[in-house]
């Protein structure tokens, strides 16, 4: 979707604000934000491209004026009330009234150590020849889905060239959409393709740099 | 500047109010039988005390100290990295990427916020702020040179924009004079922003 989470290029946002010596954390809240998040995640009842949806698909304006952490726990709530894992009533109310929903699995404090260091790997075994080279000219897809896409919109139409190819990976744009009996986690090919500055930004480019996105094959055709 | 953060008005009461939500929100989340707090607690103690940059500048050292590793973490930076021990959420395929006097890598999301967690544990705030985000894929060159990075014109900026699952470390150059460090004396040079590229590891 053209949201107000795809900045890359935008004017207006000031100067990058920094922090000597920050903390991991600037509230109490925003510790449980992040193990609560993490921890409803591990129960599979939606994968990380889901959770990156139900965050952009955000109003905008709050979007723009919320914290990174409330934004987090403003897209948990959706997401559990999308799915009836939780109702309204019970938000407003902070306890239980209906009875809970079955998730595939509960992540238990003796599993955490394990289930960080595994991750969610998204390679996947090739289905098919990959199209493209390293060195190869491709232009990134004009498209505007109204849904989940990785492919930012400052690069759509613009021409680049194929500097890594990484093996097929879940495909992000597919991953983040509802799915009978799971999650669609078929792969595509994955590449890095490398943009020159004035490809993207002409004649404001700086001189000498290149900007690459990780692009999958769908997203690319040849130039 | 400190505590000048430009991703929302933290006041006091503004705290309260989430901190009284995301309290709730757990609270219902555990009595539903969806979460354990312990996990919950185990979650955010290694976050919060273990996983961080000392990692990632344990990788660089080594990189620095030993040829072979070098080239194992530039051919394959997911098994070289999880050789020493890191690996897995947000870190499950990593490419390393070496700053060079031509080239110099810089990585960013401008989509949300990705980063490579078991190598540099959470991203500060700047890293997820719209600022950076937006501004650091159209002027690199000019966001460095604020960080105090000013580059010869004649070296390239490569901005690594993370768009999918691979997450990007940058191994900076060796600073001179420190030649026969050990890996311990040469890890304490590395920062954080050195290995995001918005930053050069310490002279000695």
């Amino acid at each position: 979707m053209n949201g107000v989470h795809d900045i890359g290029g935008m004017h207006g946002f000031g100067a990058v604000q920094r922090e000597a010596d920050e903390p991991p954390f600037h509230a109490a809240w925003e510790r449980r934000a992040l193990g609560v998040t993490l921890a409803m995640g591990a129960t599979g009842a939606w994968n990380i491209d889901m959770s990156r949806s139900a965050r952009e698909s955000l109003p905008p304006a709050v979007i723009l004026t919320s914290s990174y952490y409330e934004i987090w726990v403003r897209a948990l709530e959706s997401m559990l009330l999308a799915r009836g894992l939780i109702t309204r009533d019970e938000l407003a109310a902070g306890q239980v009234i209906s009875p809970p929903r079955p998730l595939p699995r509960v992540l238990g404090a003796d599993a955490v150590d394990a289930a960080l260091a595994r991750g969610a790997p998204t390679e996947r075994p090739a289905e098919s020849m990959a199209r493209f080279a390293v060195g190869d000219r491709v232009r990134a897809i004009n498209q505007h889905p109204s849904g989940h896409t990785r492919l930012p919109r400052y690069v759509r139409g613009r021409v680049g060239t194929v500097s890594l190819v990484h093996g097929a990976h879940v495909f992000a744009d597919r991953h983040a959409v509802d799915w009978p009996g799971g999650f669609d986690d078929r792969p595509e090919w994955l590449y890095t393709v490398a943009f020159a500055g004035a490809e993207l930004w002409g004649p404001q480019a700086e001189p000498g740099t290149v900007v690459s996105v990780d692009a999958w094959e769908p997203c690319l055709e040849p130039a | 500047m400190p505590h000048d953060h430009s991703d929302g008005d933290h006041s006091h009461s503004h705290l309260g109010e989430m901190d009284v939500r995301v309290r709730a929100l757990e609270t219902l989340l555990v009595a539903k039988g969806y979460i354990d707090p312990a996990a919950v607690d185990r979650l955010i103690e290694t976050y919060e005390s273990h996983v961080g940059p000392h990692n990632g500048a344990r990788v660089v050292a080594r990189a620095w100290a030993d040829e072979a590793y070098r080239d194992w973490l530039a051919r394959d930076a997911t098994a070289a990295i999880a050789s020493l021990g890191y690996s897995g959420r947000q870190g499950e395929h990593m490419v390393a990427v070496f700053n060079t006097p031509d080239t110099h890598h810089v990585v960013v999301c401008t989509l949300c916020s990705c980063y490579p967690w078991p190598v540099l544990g959470l991203p500060p705030v700047w890293y997820k702020s719209a600022p950076y985000r937006s501004r650091v894929v159209r002027e690199p060159r000019r966001v460095l040179a604020e960080f105090g990075v000013v580059l010869p014109e004649s070296t390239q900026i490569r901005v690594w924009d993370s768009t999918a699952e691979v997450r990007y470390l940058v191994v900076p150059m060796r600073p001179a004079g420190t030649e026969g460090w050990n890996e311990d004396r040469l890890a304490a040079l590395v920062t954080r922003d050195s290995m995001i590229g918005t930053g050069v590891a310490a002279v000695p």
